[in-house]
């Protein structure tokens, strides 16, 4: 009978109790097209021959994926890529002042402003984040005692550029990024800081803006991500361009 | 140029899907692939040692029984790992480590690194050294992926095969899916994220001295190697708090586009061998386009949601929502990140949820909720769009009154138990925990940044995402509490060994039956109208779960401002 022949071959540490209905359901229906192909041919597992498997797969392959991959990566990739794989510092004068991909905080107006950053206190190079505040908290608007709001970080933000109220900011200049660490601006919010920063320097808007112009990156292949700005890649220029003048280092 | 983005990706994604797919169902069927010369012989080694019987097969009870021992050994020796991490060698400075790795919070990482949830109740910059990281994480993401994989192919065979007994053998799907597919692309793809500025180091935190004078340090560390896998891997957990939007972990818009290709192009191909084994292609390829048309009305909703910020007007501030943002993402990569991790048991955000807008919030959280039927995890992606796919068929099955099929397998009684179970388990478990929350004080004391609606999401957020294996987090609430790390660790585990098990015990029922030849009575699997079934009862079926809680978390919430 073709519902016991089943019966044989369903697996028995399942308990299906109802397994015979598969058939009993539908005897209106034929099995038509059955038994088309013999059982596979092969030989059952036995539960009790699992146990040295599952003990020496957890640990011959978390050997093989947690310490022989990262060596092998590591012994490919350092080579090949030494500067990225030490965290792409910047050095000046054999000292290392930052890295490309790291953002940091400037607040003195020869120098291109960051975003506001959410990173412990502040671009927080061991404290990565965001607010976490939603748009509607009026927190992330208003502020708080400890916690300058949106609204806040505008008004500075137009103070310290010498802007009119009503001037349109881009609002990458009045949030927080996720990271806290966020190395970029955009390109509008650079130039809005150049007339500042040009006066700080004492040098021509067209110069600033030329060498803004020079670390403004594109979207990555024409279409990838959004046009950015590299704020210390772009600050580093200005000290090279100009140098000796009031930013000098200490 | 977001939708160019967005276009482009589905593009590549659908384009790979078949070679692809027909690479993996080689994979699964231990068929000849250009790298057998290579691999072969590492793998009959591995079989030797681990004393696997690469010719014997196993019964579907035996199979998820082999899962769930792997799993528990796994999670037993990342938890070992974890807190024996003060003893390890190498950095950082302990005074850089200011979480303690407290018994609850290691039971709970344990947990969620071995279920690809990978949820995060800690930063990893301020908690784990180098090693942990390492021998933990990086090894529980690749073999997590790989025991996910292997369950997708055994769960195929349960369609594949007829009149079988067996639906696979468990450590020769899990070694294959090892060495064919995860271990090469990850380290083809880490080789890229480091050309593109990943850190690949173990170099203590770096002192910089900066432009105007003051210092800043540095969190550094062996990033490359987790990043990339815990995209390929659908697991998520990033090596630093911020996760995939820390400039060391993303440097640039390519590597996100390619952690986002690494975390869909597998589970949307394995759709394809899905119906490459079972010898019904269109029926893959239907699945699969259920898939982009539910992906494109997320992207649709999220993006409009994202690219304003109404809470600013009369500010005279210009440009979409980037608070939480990244410049160099922008709204087109955050959302298209948020949309893909959602939808594929990853989270690896590069953006701030909890800083979304409401319904920029809802379109992730949906997702969730409706049991990472896009794409889905790896492998477990399979059976998370099948499922629901046969509930479709079921209650297609009662308008035209036979008992259904899909392909070729008789869906009855002793089937639609299964089923129904499986689609009961997400929201009995996310509903009753988020219930659970809501009233309990311990829950209540999670909510230190926002309030009120917003809070309500929050958890609801919480407790999807850990029952999807997701672990994408609305990092708002301060998850790393006793109630929180005992709480999230049981929808996690409901949620990888509890749904398995109710797709495998289906699987082996199914390997078991005969197939059944098509006659004109049989609803097809393959047709447009199939395809719309599925996506109403996907959408059905969750609306008639959830909505009452979306009503009172975003939905409110974006009624009220």
């Amino acid at each position: 009978m073709a519902s016991l022949r089943l019966l044989d071959v369903v697996p028995a540490n399942l308990k299906l109790a109802n397994s015979s209905r598969i058939h009993m359901s539908d005897p209106d229906e034929p099995a038509e097209g059955a038994a088309r192909r013999a059982p596979l041919p092969v030989s059952h597992a036995r539960l009790g021959d699992q146990i040295r498997p599952a003990i020496l797969s957890v640990l011959v392959l978390t050997l093989l994926t947690g310490c022989a991959f990262p060596v092998l990566l590591a012994a490919i990739g350092r080579p090949l890529f030494p500067r990225q794989a030490g965290g792409s510092l910047l050095m000046r004068r054999g000292v290392v002042v930052g890295s490309e991909l790291i953002g940091q905080e400037f607040s003195r107006p020869e120098y291109f402003q960051s975003r506001p950053s959410a990173a412990g206190r502040g671009y927080d190079g061991t404290a990565s984040g965001g607010t976490n505040l939603a748009p509607g908290n009026p927190k992330l608007t208003k502020g708080a005692a400890d916690f300058a709001g949106i609204r806040q970080l505008a008004e500075e933000y137009r103070k310290f550029n010498g802007l009119a109220p009503d001037t349109e900011i881009p609002i990458d200049a009045v949030t927080r990024s996720a990271s806290g660490l966020d190395p970029d601006i955009s390109p509008g919010n650079a130039a809005l800081q150049i007339p500042r920063v040009a006066r700080a320097r004492g040098v021509s808007e067209e110069t600033v803006r030329r060498l803004v112009a020079e670390h403004t990156k594109g979207r990555q292949f024409g279409f990838l991500g959004n046009p950015r700005v590299s704020v210390l890649e772009l600050n580093l220029g200005l000290d090279r361009i100009e140098p000796g003048a009031t930013a000098r280092p200490r | 140029m977001r939708w160019l983005e967005y276009i482009a990706f589905l593009f590549i994604v659908v384009g790979l899907a078949r070679p692809a797919g027909l690479y993996l169902a080689r994979v699964g069927q231990r068929g000849h692939t250009f790298l057998d010369p290579l691999l072969c012989p590492i793998e009959s080694g591995l079989h030797r040692l681990l004393g696997v019987r690469p010719k014997t097969e196993m019964a579907a009870g035996t199979y998820i029984v082999c899962f769930v021992l792997f799993g528990t050994g796994c999670s037993m020796v990342l938890f070992l790992v974890l807190m024996l991490q003060r003893w390890l060698p190498g950095g950082p400075a302990d005074s850089y480590l200011t979480t303690p790795m407290t018994i609850d919070l290691a039971a709970n990482t344990a947990v969620s690194f071995t279920t690809t949830t990978t949820w995060q109740a800690y930063g990893g910059e301020q908690t784990l050294r180098y090693l942990a990281q390492v021998v933990g994480l990086v090894a529980q993401s690749f073999l997590a992926g790989a025991a996910g994989l292997a369950l997708g192919f055994a769960f195929i065979r349960g369609f594949a095969r007829e009149r079988s007994a067996t639906i696979g053998n468990f450590w020769v799907d899990l070694i294959r899916s090892l060495l064919w597919v995860l271990l090469p692309l990850a380290l083809i793809g880490s080789l890229i994220l480091i050309w593109q500025g990943v850190p690949m180091n173990m170099a203590p935190y770096t002192l910089v001295h900066t432009l105007e004078g003051g210092t800043q340090t540095i969190a550094q560390g062996p990033v490359a190697a987790l990043e990339f896998i815990k995209n390929l891997g659908t697991n998520g957990g990033g090596f630093f708090n911020a996760n995939g939007a820390h400039p060391y972990a993303n440097p640039t818009p390519l590597t996100n586009f390619l952690g986002m290709l690494a975390i869909a192009v597998l589970p949307a191909s394995l759709m394809i061998a899905f119906g490459h084994m079972t010898g019904r292609p269109k029926a893959g390829w239907l699945l699969l386009m259920v898939m982009v048309a539910l992906f494109l009305a997320g992207l649709a909703v999220c993006d409009r949601a994202e690219m304003e910020a109404p809470q600013l007007a009369g500010l005279h501030i210009a440009g979409p929502n980037m608070e939480g943002k990244e410049v160099r993402f922008g709204v087109g990569e955050s959302v298209l990140t948020t949309i893909v991790t959602s939808n594929t048991a990853t989270g690896s955000y590069n953006s701030m949820q909890d800083s979304f807008q409401p319904l920029g919030v809802l379109a992730p959280l949906v997702f969730m909720l409706l049991g990472e039927v896009v794409f889905g995890g790896l492998g477990t992606g399979v059976y998370s769009m099948v499922m629901p796919a046969l509930l479709a068929v079921f209650l297609g099955g009662l308008m035209v009154g036979r008992t259904p099929e899909y392909l070729g397998k008789k869906i009855s009684f002793g089937e639609t138990r299964w089923i129904a179970l499986y689609a009961l388990l997400t929201p009995l478990v996310v509903l009753g925990l988020a219930g659970i929350a809501l009233v309990m004080k311990a829950g209540l004391a999670g909510l230190v940044t926002n309030s009120g609606p917003r809070g309500l999401t929050e958890i609801l957020f919480t407790y999807a995402s850990c029952m999807a294996n997701n672990g994408l987090a609305m990092a708002g609430l301060n998850s790393n509490s006793v109630f929180y790390n005992v709480t999230t660790m049981f929808a996690m585990l409901a949620g990888r060994y509890g749904l398995a098990a109710l797709a495998l015990a289906l699987a082996g029922r199914l390997a078991a039956q005969p197939r059944l030849t098509t006659t004109s009575g049989t609803l097809p699997g393959d047709t447009p109208t199939f395809g719309a079934l599925v996506f109403g009862t996907i959408l059905l079926v969750g609306a008639l779960c959830f909505f009452p809680a979306l009503a009172l978390g975003p939905i409110v919430e974006h009624f009220q401002h």
